[in-house]
């Protein structure tokens, strides 16, 4: 009898375990309050508009040493950040590929991680895919690092030996503290969050709850931040963009 | 930069109560912080915001600390005639931002 209980208690165990099924999945907007909510719709209140017309002009601008601006190139970026990050030789993520352009065809300095200017210019782009289903398919190019982000994720880490799994797939829609526990869905980067009074990457938000957990921090850009990047966007896949997003 | 944004119906109808919405990019530095070495952060806000609808006064804000970054303001008027919304923010360091917004009252 007690092994049948102990079978059953590592059976449950298992079972809670387990990746959200399709269809339950939400996005951190459905665990926002109303008043969040009609700030990140409506296009005059969101206060990523500050950011956006700020990247229109990086777009538009000319850069020194090439005379070429992002415009000179490219027309419209529809769908580009639902396929973010694609895999190259490694994954890369939308900023870095900004900063890739910048360094090879405008012959520019690399603007540096979570400046002001690479995330206005980030959320421009990705503003231009809102509503766009996430775009990641598991296959032969992204599986390697699609497995590693997803090690990364069922990891325990840190002086609390806390995996994200433990939080964000068994134990979303509870709270801790005062804050629900989102699904961790990145379907809003960069997004505005009220707690950081600006607007964030994905890598801040991974790195604030890398912190949380008292683990070791990787660096902005680090490959092992940019394959979880990859594992949440193939998690979230088909899930619409909501780029700029605002979050509490 | 100081980038503001507005939004303002373009039209209405005369007697109509219209919202307006008001977002301003600002760090809004309390004044109280202090750096990790004790230094106290100097203060840095937006002190006022005026709108003035065809001249007239019809809105005035007075911010202190304590307001989040990046302040948004939304108020309401009521439509009286066709013309022109003007809103002035003002603060410390000598920020000063304008802009306007035309409106058809019909």
């Amino acid at each position: 009898m007690r092994s049948f209980a102990l079978v059953l208690g590592v059976f449950c165990t298992l079972l809670a375990a387990g990746e959200i099924p399709l269809a339950e999945r939400r996005s951190g907007y459905q665990f926002m309050s109303r008043e969040t909510r009609a700030m990140q719709d409506d296009d005059a209140t969101n206060p990523a508009l500050l950011w956006l017309l700020d990247g229109e002009a990086l777009w538009n601008r000319k850069e020194a040493p090439a005379g070429v601006a992002c415009s000179t190139c490219h027309t419209g970026m529809q769908g580009v950040a639902a396929r973010y990050p694609v895999v190259k030789k490694r994954p890369i993520n939308l900023e870095q590929q900004i900063n890739v352009c910048r360094t090879e065809r405008q012959k520019a300095p690399p603007l540096a991680y979570e400046s002001r200017e690479l995330l206005a210019l980030t959320a421009y782009v990705a503003r231009q895919s809102r509503g766009m289903p996430v775009d990641i398919a598991w296959n032969e190019t992204t599986g390697p690092f699609l497995s590693a982000g997803r090690d990364t994720f069922n990891r325990r880490q840190g002086q609390l030996n806390l995996a994200c799994a433990q939080c964000h797939d068994d134990n979303w829609g509870k709270r801790l503290a005062g804050s629900v526990i989102p699904q961790a869905h990145p379907t809003g980067y960069p997004l505005y969050r009220l707690e950081w009074q600006g607007i964030g990457s994905l890598q801040r938000r991974l790195r604030n709850c890398l912190t949380g957990i008292r683990a070791e921090v990787p660096a902005y850009g680090a490959p092992e931040l940019v394959e979880l990047e990859l594992y949440l966007m193939w998690r979230a896949r088909g899930m619409k963009l909501e780029t700029p997003a605002v979050r509490p | 930069m100081a980038r503001v944004v507005i939004s303002v119906p373009a039209s209405t109808k005369r007697g109509e109560v219209i919202e307006i919405k008001t977002l301003a990019a600002h760090v809004m530095e309390t004044g109280f912080r202090r750096t990790q070495t004790g230094e106290l952060i100097p203060r840095d806000i937006i002190t006022q915001l005026v709108c003035t609808y065809n001249g007239v006064e019809v809105f005035r804000a007075e911010l202190h600390p304590a307001m989040a970054a990046n302040p948004l303001l939304a108020f309401t008027t009521v439509a009286t005639e066709s013309g022109t919304l003007e809103f002035k923010w003002t603060g410390d360091n000598g920020y000063a931002a304008t802009q306007s917004a035309s409106i058809t009252v019909t």
